[in-house]
């Protein structure tokens, strides 16, 4: 207890990854990653991941079709910005509740499942929502071209205290727009916030028992327990999550379209998730930032770009360097994103924060024999996660 | 609205003190520059190529790159010039832009909006672009359109085809120099009235989604008015690979024309399954059934193989055009790339060349200044006669080509006929027209 | 009256082509207990053995072509042609049937060096990571494709005398407007044959015989001093020969292009699941099922009742068998419930 009701170490860690996120625009830099945009996105699909990672790594339910929360929460945020007002609060609120409440729906139904039939059943109410919101809810969704905040919507709040838009509307949080450097600084909130939130449910009587429902379902229910409650809370919480990401998604950039939900971006956070490591509590966003990071660097990498990486070298040997790099970048990024998934996944099983935990725990076995046998597995992995 | 401007060095002072000031993230630098990414005195200018890397489109996007390599060769006076021999008028020089070197920064959109407007954002954050320009869809070119707008950059729209880029969606920060559905409509109409006559009955299968059935639309329009009838438009998703159940309708319900307002990998498989269902080669109403695909690409085209044969569409540009800005251009991109330019890649060209002449002519980077420049813009040599860049919506009106699969390509690149070079006036419609009104906006500095 | 015939045809047709691709896919699941997402990658490679093998038999002469002066330009001329003339030409017109024979013995190296140098590793692993590593490889394997063949399709026509369509309408005294290419025929029966000697492979055989004992109980049958890894491990080349030819024969109906076992792998999950975890004959009667049904929901009659319903019918019936039968039409008990 103590600081905010956290352990002594859960404080710390909690300290060192805020410092870690506020911070992030200069110990980025170097990495050429500190550009607001990106880092937008790295707190947004952060905060994402988090959220998919509390269903899937403490029940062990694999959705597949998370990316229609994202996609819910982005249309309610734009809806908000339209009708309402460019103010990010309300947009927030909505977007994060009606993703809540599709996840009440889509939860309800599809927790009746179990493994790959959850699976499929999530997926495929994702596949609807995606497929009726690229064609026919155009009129709701604006299709292929995407919902975007017109200055002439009614925005009916801002209008009633008499602010009118110029320009490009633009989200705005009591006077800061959301944009640039200001907007990073709010997505981080909120995922400081939801790393928090991550953590209390991570350490409270409710996050064992989901630990207990992915361990062994069927003897939790023997004994009496009845466990859809639990799991539909875990699904719900995810969504709103996920609502959330979308949210933000619009609040630094008014604008929603519909791959957003397609089942790629569903993947996509699976992916994030189970590169960083399904169930602790940084790994996902671990791996949201190295997937966020390879779409939007190494994408971007030219020819040009490489000979001006390698120019230090004689020439013949930079043709050469840049000959071999070239197929992995620019228009190969997506073969360096596959190298890397099996990479990391043969040589770290777990994903990163699974794998260096273990590299880290053999090396101190080594050092000193004393082993951590009396620790329950899954409680022991968890306090080690901690300390990463 | 102030108008808000990020410097590199600034961000690191503003992110330095942010760092420190934990979450007080109020610091800001502001109005470091007159306009977004001031080259200033820099030696250089970035352009920023947002093209499809990865997708369904990545040939096309990579064309398009090539397409843009090129024209900053020629900008910066290497090669052969180009277009840049042709253009009239033409304040180029061939020593850069303003006399500063071109230098580009690429960016995968991988045809969806909002990876697109991720890229097209660092660029403009990170890589300091004065400018963006590709695309190769028209969602995609409307979402970093507006997204230019915001940001106050120029935008110079790829291959887009939907009316609405510069229709509803026109954006002051935009310019489109490709066609659109109206005019592929007008410039097809009097060509199917000479080929087809007058009492045909016409079934669309139509992509569902905008630029379908901007397509569609545009179609229905012009061949109701030669007396045709419309049966059926059938939405087809997006990407649905196996068309066959939306094909057997078309057997039997007596239509005897089919229209395919589909795009790309939909084109060609659509089109492949229509022939092998034996579409062409029945007989309805006494007349021989036809197909047509009123948005062609060769790249595309590449992929329906025989299929294509005969077969009637709009094309924006072709490399077997003969006035001497085409042949400039396939001259020195064929012997660059060893194979002839894409209309992707030709209007990708020509938007980065009358982006730095807009440039030139105003003696400024300022995007206010540019857009002056670039608004009424009439000019010439670019392949595709007197063309010229429309001041209310930002397209350029030019002559239309129509275009027919030849029966006897002479090489692998030799697949498209021009049957008719539709005249400006024929295609040129008024930017207020209904379904087209749209608000420009204004210049923020 | 037509019009139904004609879409139960094509939805025959259509379900023909997903039990295809699904059986596969559910034979992995069923035997190995790999959620195996490069099996899209599976698909997409066997459409381009017949890409290669058409390229093969065009290598070509170039010769000039004086009438481009811009660039070098070329006319090309298949050295077949040169050499055996209008024999060469009707082989170049039959290459896609022949690279089956190519195809198999591709299809079976790859499965075995794919089982043997990656998922052997993976069986005791979580659903997880076998879902990384398989959707790594796939891109891995995309990626390469690309480089070689670029990203547009690539037509790869079916032999010029079976091109068209039959009159199918006057073999059953309908309507003349019953017509169907002949080719979706050809994959209807060719489906129909892999799949029965995939079935009759594991009835029949005593080979088959342990491998259906090994998805039932795999301990058991090790027990009984029986190496069903090894077995696993052919199981797993035969997968990948189903899946190849699968995608070998799709290519005249869907020119192929690197993206194209990816646009399949929903779907193909999909089916396998809405048959049922481990069960291949739920996998055919899935693939049909929702073959007919999608067929049926695009006709416009019903699609101006339920619009937008041919969008979402394959989920929609996904929902529902799911919601009904808890493991599928056909699943078993604890197999992938976990």
């Amino acid at each position: 207890m103590g600081f905010f009701k956290l352990s002594a170490r859960d404080a710390l860690l909690m300290v060192i990854f805020a410092a870690a996120v506020l911070l992030a625009p200069i110990w980025l830099k170097p990495f050429g990653a500190a550009y607001p945009d990106l880092l937008q996105k790295f707190a947004i699909f952060g905060l994402f991941a988090i959220g998919f990672n509390i269903l899937f790594g403490l029940t062990g339910y694999l959705s597949f079709g998370h990316a229609a929360f994202l996609g819910i929460g982005s249309y309610t945020a734009v809806w908000s910005f339209k009708l309402l007002s460019m103010n990010v609060i309300p947009a927030v609120i909505f977007g994060t509740l009606t993703a809540g409440l599709l996840a009440v729906l889509i939860g309800f139904v599809s927790l009746r499942r179990t493994g790959i039939y959850f699976s499929i059943l999530t997926l495929a109410f994702a596949q609807m929502c995606y497929n009726l919101a690229y064609s026919v809810l155009t009129p709701i969704t604006n299709g292929e071209t995407g919902l975007r905040v017109l200055r002439d919507d009614p925005m009916v709040l801002d209008r009633a205290v008499g602010v009118i838009q110029e320009g490009s509307p633009i989200g705005d949080f009591f006077g800061w727009q959301m944009q640039g450097f200001p907007a990073f600084y709010f997505c981080a909130a909120m995922l400081i916030i939801g790393f928090y939130v991550s953590l209390r449910i991570f350490r409270s009587p409710f996050g064992l028992k989901l630990r207990a429902i992915k361990s062994n379902q069927t003897r939790m229910r023997y004994t009496g327990f009845n466990t859809r409650p639990y799991l539909l809370l875990a699904f719900v919480i995810s969504g709103m999550y996920a609502g959330m990401a979308g949210t933000l998604m619009v609040v630094t950039d008014p604008l929603a379209g519909a791959e957003r939900m397609q089942w790629t971006a569903s993947g996509e956070v699976v992916l994030m998730t189970i590169l960083g490591g399904v169930g602790t509590l940084l790994g996902p966003i671990l791996g949201a930032v190295l997937i966020k990071y390879f779409e939007n660097i190494f994408s971007a990498f030219n020819t040009d770009v490489l000979h001006d990486v390698f120019s230090f070298m004689p020439d013949w040997l930079e043709n050469f360097f840049v000959t071999i790099v070239h197929p992995f970048v620019g228009e190969g990024w997506h073969l360096t994103l596959g190298t890397l998934f099996m990479v990391i996944v043969i040589f770290l099983p777990g994903g990163l924060v699974e794998g260096f935990n273990r590299l880290f725990q053999r090396r101190k076995k080594k050092a000193s024999s004393e082993a951590a046998g009396s620790r329950v597995a899954t409680g022991g992995e968890k306090q080690a996660t901690a300390e990463n | 609205m102030t108008k808000t401007t990020i410097t590199r060095r600034g961000v690191l002072k503003s992110s330095a003190a942010l760092g420190l000031a934990g979450a007080a993230p109020m610091i800001f630098v502001r109005k470091a520059q007159a306009f977004v990414n001031d080259p200033g005195d820099a030696g250089s200018v970035t352009l920023g190529f947002n093209v499809p890397q990865t997708g369904a489109y990545a040939d096309e996007g990579a064309d398009e790159l090539r397409a843009y390599q090129l024209a900053v060769k020629h900008l910066n006076g290497e090669g052969d010039g180009g277009m840049l021999n042709t253009m009239q008028p033409s304040n180029l020089k061939g020593n850069g832009i303003l006399g500063k070197k071109v230098e580009f920064t690429t960016g995968d959109t991988q045809t969806k909006s909002d990876a697109a407007r991720a890229s097209a954002k660092r660029m403009i954050e990170k890589d300091g672009a004065i400018m963006i320009t590709g695309g190769s869809s028209s969602g995609v070119a409307i979402a970093v359109q507006s997204l230019c707008q915001e940001a106050g950059v120029i935008f110079m729209a790829g291959l887009t085809h939907s009316n609405d880029t510069t229709g509803k969606d026109r954006r002051k920060y935009g310019f489109r120099h490709f066609f659109n559905t109206e005019m592929s409509g007008a410039a097809l109409g009097p060509v199917l009235e000479s080929s087809f006559g007058n009492d045909r009955t016409a079934y669309h299968l139509t992509a569902d989604y905008t630029w379908g059935w901007s397509q569609e639309g545009s179609i229905k329009k012009y061949t109701e008015a030669l007396g045709w009838q419309t049966n059926a438009a059938v939405r087809t998703p997006l990407g649905a690979g196996d068309f066959s159940q939306y094909i057997t309708p078309v057997l039997n319900s007596g239509a005897d024309v089919l229209v395919l307002n589909h795009y790309g990998k939909d084109m060609v498989n659509s089109l492949t399954q229509a022939v092998q269902f034996g579409l062409r080669d029945k007989q309805v109403n006494g007349k021989d059934f036809q197909i047509v695909v009123p948005l062609f690409s060769r790249l595309m085209a590449q992929g329906a193989g025989e299929n294509i044969k005969g077969i009637y569409g709009s094309t924006n540009w072709n490399w077997s055009l003969q006035d001497a800005g085409s042949q400039a251009f396939v001259k020195s991109f064929g012997a660059e790339y060893g194979n002839p330019p894409s209309q992707a890649a030709h209007t990708c060209y020509v938007q980065t060349l009358l982006y730095a002449n807009a440039v030139e002519t105003a003696g400024t980077f300022d995007p206010c200044g540019v857009i002056e420049a670039l608004e009424g813009f009439k000019f010439d040599g670019m392949g595709n006669g007197p063309t010229e860049y429309r001041a209310a919506d930002h397209q350029c009106f030019k002559d239309v080509l129509v275009v027919q699969g030849k029966e006897n390509p002479a090489s692998q690149f030799d697949l498209l006929e021009v049957v008719q070079v539709t005249p400006r006036a024929q295609v040129e419609y008024s930017p207020t027209m209904e379904g087209y009104e749209g608000d420009l906006g204004t210049c923020a500095a | 009256m037509d019009a139904i015939f004609l879409q139960i045809l094509n939805g025959l047709d259509k379900g023909g082509a997903y039990a295809l691709i699904a059986l596969g896919l559910t034979l992995v699941f069923g035997t190995l207990g790999v959620v195996n997402f490069a099996h899209g990658a599976l698909f997409m490679l066997g459409a381009f053995c017949a890409v290669t093998f058409q390229k093969l038999l065009t290598l070509s002469k170039q010769v000039k072509d004086e009438s481009i002066t811009f660039f070098d330009a070329y006319k090309e001329i298949p050295y077949l042609e040169i050499w055996l003339g209008d024999t060469g030409a009707a082989i170049i017109d039959w290459a896609v049937p022949l690279s089956i024979f190519m195809a198999i013995p591709v299809m079976l190296v790859i499965g075995l060096i794919m089982e043997r140098g990656l998922i052997q590793y993976f069986y005791k692993r979580s659903h997880a990571e076998q879902i990384l590593v398989t959707f790594g490889l796939a891109i891995v394997l995309q990626e390469i494709v690309k480089s070689f063949f670029g990203a547009n399709p690539i037509p790869t026509p079916a032999p010029d005398i079976i091109a068209g369509s039959a009159n199918v309408g006057a073999w059953f005294g309908l309507g003349d407007s019953v017509v169907y290419p002949y080719w979706r025929m050809i994959y209807l029966v060719f489906a129909l044959i892999v799949i029965g000697s995939v079935f009759a492979f594991l009835q029949f055989t005593t080979f088959g015989m342990v491998v259906r004992a090994g998805m039932a109980d795999r301990e058991t049958v090790t027990l009984l001093g029986i190496d069903v890894e090894r077995r696993f491990t052919i199981v797993f080349g035969i997968a990948a020969i189903v899946a190849g030819l699968a995608g070998v024969m799709y290519t005249p109906i869907l020119p192929p292009d690197y993206h194209i076992g990816m646009d399949f792998l929903v779907l193909s999950f999909v089916v396998v699941v809405v048959g049922g975890m481990g069960s291949l004959p739920g996998a055919v009667a899935a693939g049909f099922l929702l073959g007919i049904l999608q067929s049926f929901a695009s006709m416009n009659e019903i699609k101006s009742i339920f619009p937008g319903i041919d969008q979402i019918i394959i989920y929609l019936v996904a929902v529902v068998v799911l919601l009904v039968r808890p493991r599928g039409l056909m699943g078993r008990k604890g197999v992938m419930e976990d």
